[in-house]
């Protein structure tokens, strides 16, 4: 069994590596814009819905207000570039900190909540983040941030001519969260978590304790959100409160693991690959003048696949032969 | 700032607080009666005011008098939504605060998208209704009237939920349900059948609170989301569940919403709201009035 699980950890590995190889060589094959642009994104969520995952997959805290760590990478790394000419680089490392010391200090007196008062007070901060955003007149308001360009560099992580820089950064962000993922699955805060999720009173009577081991899972979580947001700033050069702040990008960041299989490893990343394109295929394509097909096809996407696969697509993937060797095993 | 406008304010603040209750109780019904959160009441109420507009445009019917229509669409529309999804959502083997969360979220896209693509995206109002506009003077304080018959549809709706839910044969099949919904299949009752209704009544509750806010608001496919994370924290407020901490939680938003809009910019005038109900959540975890 043990042996079982190691090989089944060490293929886990050698597959994430095969998928991130090939992927990194798309781009040399497609060379269209739009293409790339849609590959950025879903690489982007990938990594954002991993992120999402470790504090409401695996530690079970459903969390509807991620937006506000995105938005708060987002804006410390621009705020940081426009005002104090800091680089892109040490924003998103401010940006990241700063969000986990915010989500350990909100989950202080939210993490006695529980259920749908826990997720409601998640909706209810980032929407007063937002606000306070919209109405702080030295962050732009609610115009938002242009972040000057200066030219292709990766120092200052801008670049015009190409996206391929992009491309390779938010796939080694995707990589990092999923690794990271991979690591905390197999780790004693891993267990934990899952332990706090199935029954935190039991696992309270067994040592667990659980208030630290949800302030860790919202630390790294809020750190590699906060990363992506700092990102998406660089990648589209210009910020405005509800853009990436707003209720819709927390939605969008939990969606592909909640359709991919929540708590799982796979999930966010498949649930990003099929989600991503076909929202921006449905939107570039029908949804194009506003009339809201794109939406009709999204909602009924996500109340098909949570009746029909609670599990998520990943339950699609376990292998019956698996099953089989396990049900031996016992 | 004059005690006057405080008092005007407040008033006007009292009166929002009563509808907002309505727009929340059918959510309190529903969660009080199976568990489950409705993250598409807002398209509920979105829907409704659709009704109400139209109504009113194409044969003339005006929202008061189309009001108990939309109320009776609303409970056919709850009851499918019921039978069609939630039904299956509530039997999830795994997951399932993830599926009933995402199921009823997947539905308020579509009908946003279904608004979007039937209705355009533009906003429209209900114009020259018997209402619409008309204030009244009490005692020197002015009250918009739609506002003021919304509050006495509200408590009216309240006293009548409140009679239904204590007095009638099914009202009591509600609450056994909601005590016990295994012991209540042996005695002979359909559960499904007594949910269907729950959610038939929770969405007519909503149907009459949008035919009120389509005289005095604007409709667009987008409106439901605004009033919606309201409702959310006015059932939390009063405790999830607690049909009555709804109209309690109402009026507390209301009064909180209008004096925030007295001190900060109105724009900000939800904080007050948002910041109400972290301070209560944070001192009694069931809100006010929920089981402990």
């Amino acid at each position: 069994m043990d042996k079982d699980f190691a090989r089944r950890r060490r293929r886990e590995l050698i597959v994430a590596f095969c998928l991130a190889a090939v992927a990194a060589l798309v781009p040399l094959f497609v060379k269209d814009v739009y293409v790339q642009n849609v590959m950025v994104l879903t690489l982007m969520y990938a990594a954002l819905s991993q992120s999402w995952n470790i504090l409401s997959g695996y530690c079970g805290q459903i969390s509807l207000g991620h937006a506000l760590y995105f938005g708060l990478g987002a804006y410390t790394t621009a705020l940081l570039f426009t005002k104090f000419g800091v680089l892109p680089w040490f924003g998103m490392l401010a940006g990241g900190v700063l969000s986990a010391l915010i989500a350990m200090a909100l989950g202080y007196p939210c993490f006695r909540l529980r259920g749908h008062y826990f997720v409601i007070a998640t909706i209810v901060i980032a929407e007063i983040g937002l606000l306070l955003i919209q109405n702080w007149d030295w962050a732009g308001a609610a115009l938002g941030i242009d972040i000057p360009v200066r030219g292709d560099s990766w120092l200052k992580f801008q670049f015009t001519r190409s996206k391929l820089p992009y491309f390779y950064f938010a796939l080694a962000l995707a990589c990092v969260a999923w690794f990271v993922t991979w690591w905390l699955e197999d780790s004693k805060w891993g267990y934990w978590w899952r332990a706090v999720k199935d029954n935190p009173d039991a696992a309270e009577s067994l040592g667990v304790v659980v208030f630290n081991s949800k302030m860790g899972a919202a630390a790294v979580s809020a750190f590699l959100v906060a990363v992506g947001g700092s990102f998406y700033a660089q990648f589209v050069s210009y910020i405005d409160p509800e853009s990436v702040m707003g209720f819709q990008f927390s939605l969008l960041m939990a969606l592909p693991a909640v359709l991919g299989g929540i708590g799982t490893l796979w999930g966010p990343v498949l649930g990003a690959v099929i989600l991503i394109p076909l929202t921006e295929l449905t939107r570039s394509f029908i949804g194009g003048s506003g009339r809201g097909v794109d939406l009709i096809v999204y909602g009924t996407l996500i109340v098909l696949i949570s009746l029909a696969l609670p599990r998520g697509l990943v339950s699609l993937f376990a292998r019956p032969k698996f099953f089989w060797r396990k049900a031996a095993v016992r | 700032m004059t005690a006057e406008t405080i008092i005007q304010s407040l008033a006007s603040g009292l009166l929002m607080g009563l509808l907002y209750g309505l727009i929340a109780v059918g959510l309190a019904l529903i969660f009080g009666l199976m568990d489950v959160v409705n993250f598409a009441h807002g398209e509920f109420l979105m829907i409704a005011m659709y009704a109400t507009f139209f109504l009113f445009a194409f044969f003339a019917i005006d929202p008061l008098l189309s009001a108990p229509l939309v109320a009776a669409a609303l409970f056919v529309f709850g009851a499918v939504v019921y039978l069609l999804i939630v039904r299956f959502a509530v039997r999830a083997k795994a997951n399932a605060g993830m599926v009933q969360i995402f199921s009823t979220f997947g539905l308020a896209i579509v009908m946003r998208g279904l608004a979007q693509f039937f209705f355009t995206p533009d906003y429209r109002s209900v114009t020259n209704s018997w209402l619409g506009g008309k204030t009244i003077s009490v005692g020197g304080i002015f009250l918009p009237e739609p506002q003021l018959v919304g509050a006495l549809v509200s408590i009216a709706a309240f006293a009548g939920l409140y009679f239904f839910i204590h007095r009638t044969d099914f009202g009591r099949a509600l609450e056994a349900t909601r005590e016990d919904a295994g012991a209540v299949a042996l005695v002979g009752i359909d559960k499904n059948r007594v949910f269907a209704l729950g959610w038939g009544l929770g969405a007519a509750l909503v149907g009459l609170a949008g035919a009120i806010m389509a005289i005095f608001f604007y409709v667009y496919p987008d409106v439901g989301a605004s009033f919606a994370l309201i409702a959310y924290v006015t059932v939390a407020l009063g405790g999830f569940g607690s049909v009555f901490g709804a109209f309690a939680g109402g009026i507390i938003v209301g009064l909180v919403e209008a004096t925030t809009a007295l001190i900060l910019p109105p724009s900000l005038k939800s904080v007050g709201i948002y910041a109400v109900y972290l301070l209560v959540v944070f001192v009694r975890p069931r809100g006010l009035f929920g089981s402990m």
